[in-house]
């Protein structure tokens, strides 16, 4: 991760803050690449699903993106939340590991080629309300934006937002407890 | 059918827009309903000393402000730190060392204003229990409300940012304390404040691992 290349991954997340939905979404892939190598280069063993540790650190991103301070490098924020989401993804399996801060700052992503498959959809919706899940698959799974969504169940715009930001944070907690 | 990670991305996406929270208002907000509370606590429970007007012009009464709320607003800013997951510690941590400095440097002065017969007399003074007791019953709902913002942060050391919480609500409920106790000396202060804050961030410390998950 080079300088340039981390201003420009802030610039897409300070402009995804000020609304930018196509900005948050390229600033979010490239992550996903960065973190994914981080994470499969540190999961050795099995146990751990590094997709898994992905979503999770994707999903805390999005609902802890008020701790970025929008001055400063992204990518140590990232990996600071990577880290912990992975430790706390052995913890959870009864495992202890060691993972050293400073190996990860100059963490290089390669890019994957096929696309990770994990997670039952049933099992990440499961625990969802019915709007919010009915919300969350048409925007995920269909990827419908906000209004189509809007039109499609009758429902009005904000409701709509309300919706998909409840459902997810109703799927970070479930991840968290499995 | 799985849940794939680029339709998670495209979930988040949708709900871009500007985070309702900011770090600085929140931490705000829990200061200003943590003084509130333990002020509440404190006037029931307590109430300031008798004498507190005469008590004011003394150096010993002033000397326990300047460091609790030293302690206080040192431990504040470790705490508004320790929500970040990229916490960067080494000055905050140093700051710390503030607050007990002030008192250590006081200490040598006791010595020398206070014939040594009394020493012992200024250590134990009279309100030690009640110190030990007060102390962490003031500062208990003010290390809640600090710990429950702490949630809406992204604290990556949770033991460590409960005991900052614990340090920050010792602070600010030994504050209150201070205007109520008539054990004025640096030698009082120095063991029994010391040891009710130490509760409070054990306390905090405990707590901390427990709910600050997310």
């Amino acid at each position: 991760m080079t300088r340039t290349d981390d201003a420009e991954l802030a610039r897409l997340f300070r402009a995804a803050m000020a609304g930018d939905e196509s900005a948050y979404a390229v600033f979010l892939e490239r992550v996903a690449r960065n973190v994914r190598g981080y994470c499969r280069r540190r999961i050795v063993q099995g146990g751990v699903e590094p997709e898994d540790v992905v979503q999770e650190t994707l999903l805390a991103i999005h609902l802890k993106r008020h701790t970025w301070r929008q001055d400063e490098a992204v990518m140590p924020w990232v990996y600071a939340i990577a880290r912990f989401k992975l430790i706390d993804a052995f913890r959870r399996r009864g495992r202890h590991v060691e993972v050293d801060i400073a190996d990860v700052a100059e963490t290089l992503a390669e890019p994957e080629k096929e696309e990770p498959l994990t997670r039952d959809i049933d099992r990440a919706l499961g625990g969802l309300a019915p709007v919010q899940r009915s919300v969350v698959a048409s925007i995920s799974v269909e990827g419908s934006t906000i209004g189509e969504t809007a039109s499609a169940l009758g429902m009005s715009e904000s409701a709509v937002r309300v919706a998909l930001h409840r459902g997810l944070k109703a799927i970070a907690r479930r991840f968290m407890q499995e | 059918m799985d849940m794939r990670t680029d339709d998670l991305i495209k979930a988040i996406a949708r709900d871009a827009a500007a985070p309702r929270h900011s770090l600085g208002r929140l931490l705000l907000g829990a200061c200003v309903l943590a003084g509130v509370l333990a002020a509440i606590v404190f006037s029931v429970l307590l109430g300031p000393r008798t004498d507190f007007a005469e008590a004011a012009h003394t150096v010993r009464f002033l000397l326990k402000f300047v460091v609790t709320t030293t302690l206080a607003a040192t431990a504040l800013a470790l705490v508004a730190e320790l929500a970040r997951p990229d916490a960067r510690l080494g000055r905050r941590v140093a700051l710390l060392a503030i607050a007990p400095a002030i008192l250590l440097a006081a200490i040598p002065m006791e010595f020398a204003a206070i014939p040594s017969a009394e020493w012992g007399t200024r250590l134990l003074g009279t309100n030690s229990l009640i110190c030990l007791t007060m102390i962490p019953l003031i500062g208990l709902g003010p290390l809640a409300i600090f710990l429950a913002t702490l949630r809406q942060g992204a604290p990556t050391r949770p033991g460590l940012a409960g005991a900052a919480c614990g340090l920050l609500a010792g602070g600010l409920a030994a504050t209150f304390y201070a205007a109520h106790c008539f054990d004025d000396s640096p030698f009082f202060v120095a063991t029994w404040y010391s040891l009710a804050i130490a509760i409070l961030t054990l306390a905090g410390a405990a707590a901390g691992r427990l709910v600050l998950r997310w």
